[in-house]
């Protein structure tokens, strides 16, 4: 194929390409905390060295291809080895690099110094969804799990895709605007890691060990956040979605969770009727359990155990709330298991165990389960 | 042929020399033992690029269409695997078998017997893995760094692909034995360490590496089958192990391990370049000494794949500069092959073109390599698909496209036949253009946000996908135009005879002293090397 075509050719995937990516993002996200902010510069000043050092060596190198072929006549000149030439190039790229690893040392510096925060959270990675602690600064007792809301039907091209397809949780990690936030990382089970690209921030959540991160977000805004570390067969649905308010709706969020808290504590004790545990069963249901149980019930054969006409779920209520609690090992394979639903809450977990032992046909003789059934057996 | 009239002393190649599939069986020859890893090593590839096919076509649309997530982690995992172990490395090693005794004037590899035991164990590895996908839970999904305590989790297949690791690092070790043995103890006379070529010379240091690696890699995985079965606790915290002395025994294997599949790659191009400019290469004793520096460089720079984990800041000021120096003497090469390059007479047959064009890929690969390795930005980059696109872009367009660049060169003389050099040439421009196509576009995707691993993604990362899906099935169809290339000339035995030096340029002794094909049995008489 001739020189012009393939040209032509080139030029024409080219042309293509850049009509369908004018909407397609090409750098970092727009940073909002001032370490994202030097990770966005960084960024660019490295790419702007690499651009250059690129265009320098292969001008050089296209040059030659064009200008020392033998199809023109060119000679070749057998010169070789010269101790001058490699020591330059040797010396001024460990120059170059110095220049790069220098800002970049402040960096590090920076964004390692987690001291003197005004708010503490915990975040502790679980398959496949994140809890939040609020340890200490305002809103201090605050806990709560936040799991993907993308419903199955969009994930499965039943519906059409939501704008934040993917990137959506039931609950949001909420934090007030210019105030340093310092977040623990740690997990339930596996690795995995916390990552909000707008604020600069990327820890692995290491089970067993605590490690910590900080940001300190400069403008109001949801920003969000994927789950940056393979942690089995959910890791790319466990988004993190941050609300920054200013300081006033930061407080009556407090003080709105707070009352929430204490009326689900109260949920706790209260006893409740059939059909709220079964209203509040399905929306569980489906947000924690259908993932793997399928919304129909029916599980995947040699993935996921069905729940229809299931033993466990037609059983004694004690032994399926202390499954769902607990989790469960090597049902299918030895080393396959169910992860602990520990984190979830008292309400959450019998209004979804309510939920499975009056569907699908199943009619359990122990059919409803309370919450103060779940708080009695986690002791 | 009887084995009572056996003569060693005279190796009369017709006399004894067996046929049939007990030929290829019973082999310690290192032509024949050459071509075995090579195939093998093609093979691998069909089956690794069919699973990296499974994978695009996932992520050709957001949304889950095709496979259940935990399968699509089998894919990533299992693809990853494969082409590392088994068509990358391999391919290196068949390369290593073929050339290196013709290169160095000797007559075979010093171990015969144990390089047929090498090769031998790789099918059966391989079986390992392809069966792993069968057993219930499916092929291990836990990534090809296979970290802990993820690996706990995984079926029975974890342990079919513990146990290849284990047979296909045997190899390794064994194979880089009888390699640096031939290369110490084998040269023709007058053939001293410093006029050896550059394609033995990057293969003595990457053997060292792989016999002071391999082990380790072992001991991870042997940590991993116990803390899955006999109650140990390595890596679980709640038995007072930790999950992140995984990743540094992994990483402290896994750097060398990326050298180990370059620098192989950089001594094919060290051969290749030379031959088509007429020119010799520009820096030869700068060229052993920056391989050697790179070899050394790699084993103090492993955790700057850990940067997240939450190392002190000690830690991360020391692993950015040891990596950034890496580019020094990468950088080294870079130069020494322009400089061969210039003012040379150049002609483009395809194996220059794969040479050229590696330098000018690797070398992006080898930028976005010195961005990952600035810490902070790391942070931003860290397991996304920047990172995928990185260690594709040096490789494919590093490790793969010297591998196709030194099949088109030594084809000729391993087969006596001239490859179709039109078909070569299609080959190569196909390859290269929609091998950007599907990764130049991951820098985005990384930068955007998206991570790895993942069966979906959120809808900006929509149109970068589609395209990269797009380029993914145009390169895999045109790997098939390669291997019909290989079978022409191969098996079908089609195309011009080759002579004893097709390339003008070419200087080192399989071109110099020996026909194309050479005998059964090359350099029974050492020649002497001036």
């Amino acid at each position: 194929m001739r020189l012009k075509s393939k040209l032509v050719a080139a030029g024409g995937i080219a042309a293509a390409m850049c009509c369908e990516l004018a909407t397609a993002q090409h750098n970092l996200q727009p940073p909002v905390t001032p370490i994202a902010r030097d990770i966005y510069e960084l960024h660019l000043l490295m790419l702007g060295i690499c651009a250059v050092i690129f265009v320098g060596v292969f001008t050089v190198m296209f040059y030659s291809i064009y200008a020392h072929r033998k199809s023109v006549g060119h000679k070749a000149v057998p010169f070789h080895e010269n101790t001058t030439v490699e020591v330059v190039w040797t010396i001024v790229p460990f120059i170059i690099l110095i220049g790069m690893a220098w800002p970049a040392t402040k960096v590090v510096l920076s964004l390692k110094d987690t001291a003197n925060p005004d708010l503490t959270i915990k975040a502790t990675g679980y398959q496949w969804k994140w809890g939040y602690d609020y340890l200490k600064g305002e809103g201090e007792g605050l806990s709560f799990v936040a799991t993907l809301a993308t419903p199955l039907d969009q994930i499965y091209g039943r519906e059409p895709k939501a704008e934040h397809y993917l990137l959506e949780t039931d609950q949001h990690l909420v934090v007030p605007v210019g105030k340093k936030v310092r977040m623990l990382l740690t997990a339930g089970d596996v690795i995995h890691s916390w990552w909000v690209p707008a604020f600069g921030v990327k820890q692995d959540a290491i089970p067993g060990f605590v490690r910590d991160a900080w940001f300190k977000a400069e403008k109001e805004g949801v920003y969000r956040g994927q789950c940056a570390e393979l942690c089995g067969k959910d890791h790319g649905f466990m988004p993190i979605v941050v609300d920054v308010l200013s300081a006033e709706q930061y407080t009556a969020w407090v003080s709105e969770q707070k009352k929430k808290l204490s009326a689900a504590a109260g949920d706790s004790n209260k006893t409740w009727a059939l059909a709220e545990l079964m209203e509040s069963g399905q929306k569980a249901f489906q947000a924690n359990c259908a993932v793997c149980h399928q919304p129909t019930g029916a599980g995947i054969p040699n993935a996921f155990p069905s729940l229809i006409g299931s033993k466990v779920v037609l059983g004694p209520k004690a032994d399926q709330i202390s499954l769902v609690l607990h989790g469960r090992k090597g049902v299918f394979t030895p080393n396959s298991q169910m992860p602990p639903q520990a984190a979830l809450s008292d309400t959450d977990i019998a209004a979804a165990i309510t939920y499975t032992r009056n569907t699908w046909g199943n009619k359990a003789q122990d059919n409803v389960v309370q919450p103060a059934d779940v708080k009695a057996a986690r002791k | 042929m009887s084995a009572v009239l056996d003569d060693h002393a005279h190796h009369d190649e017709h006399a004894h020399h067996p046929s049939g599939i007990m030929r290829w069986i019973r082999t310690t020859n290192h032509k024949d033992i050459g071509t075995l890893y090579l195939w093998f090593s093609g093979t691998m590839f069909l089956i690794g690029g069919l699973l990296a096919m499974g994978i695009r076509a996932e992520l050709f649309k957001p949304g889950l269409q095709v496979w259940n997530p935990e399968f699509f982690n089998q894919l990533t995992t299992m693809h990853g695997l494969i082409m590392v172990f088994g068509a990358i490395m391999p391919a290196f090693v068949g390369f290593a078998n073929w050339q290196v005794p013709m290169m160095i004037g000797a007559p075979d590899m010093a171990f015969g017997r144990l390089n047929n035991w090498s090769f031998w164990l790789l099918p059966f590895a391989a079986m390992l893995l392809v069966i792993s996908f069968f057993v219930p839970g499916g092929a291990t999904g836990a990534g090809w760094t296979l970290y802990a305590p993820l690996t706990v989790q995984m079926g029975p297949g974890m342990d079919l692909a513990i146990f290849a690791l284990h047979i296909m690092g045997a190899s390794s070790i064994m194979g880089s034995i009888n390699i640096i043995t031939t290369i110490l103890n084998m040269r023709a006379p007058g053939m001293t360490l410093m006029r050896m070529p550059m394609f033995p010379w990057t293969w003595l240091i990457t053997a060292y590496l792989l016999i002071a690696v391999m082990p380790v890699l072992a001991g991870a995985v042997t940590m991993t089958l116990t803390d899955r079965h006999f109650g140990t606790s390595f890596f679980n915290a709640a038995g007072g192990g930790d999950p992140v002395m995984y990743q540094h025994i992994f990483w402290f294997f896994g750097h060398p391990e990326v050298y180990i599949m370059i620098l192989p790659g950089f001594g094919i191009i060290s051969q290749i370049i030379p031959a088509f400019a007429r020119k010799p290469l520009f820096g030869y004793s700068s060229m052993v000494y920056a391989t050697a520096s790179i070899a050394i460089l790699s084993f103090i720079v492993w955790a700057h794949h850990m940067f997240t984990v939450g190392m002190p800041v000690a830690g991360l000021l020391f692993f950015m500069y040891a990596t950034v120096l890496i580019a020094v003497p990468t950088g080294v090469k870079v130069f020494n092959w322009l400089a061969t390059m210039w003012r040379g007479s150049l002609t483009f047959e395809t194996p220059m073109l794969w040479a050229c064009g590696f330098i000018f890929v690797f070398t992006m690969g080898g930028f976005t390599g010195l961005i990952l390795a600035i810490v902070p930005v790391d942070i931003q980059l860290q397991d996304t698909y920047y990172v995928v696109a990185h260690f594709h872009y040096v490789l494919v367009a590093g490790s793969l496209f010297a591998i196709f660049g030194g099949i088109y060169f030594w084809l000729p003389k391993w087969t006596g036949r001239m490859y179709d050099e039109k078909l070569g040439k299609w080959h190569f421009w196909l390859s290269m253009i929609f091998f950007n196509v599907t990764f130049f576009p991951m820098h985005f995707l990384g930068l955007a946000g998206m991570p790895r691993r993942v069966p979906d993604y959120a809808l900006q990362f929509a149109d970068y996908n589609m395209v990269a899906s797009i380029g993914a099935f145009g390169f895999g169809l045109s790997q098939l135009l390669f291997f019909y290339i290989v079978l022409k000339a191969t098996v079908f035995a089609q195309g011009e005879k080759a002579p004893a030096n097709p390339w003008e340029g070419a200087e080192t002794l399989e071109w110099t002293h020996l026909p194309s094909p050479p005998p059964y049995h090359s350099f029974e008489t050492p020649p002497q090397v001036r």
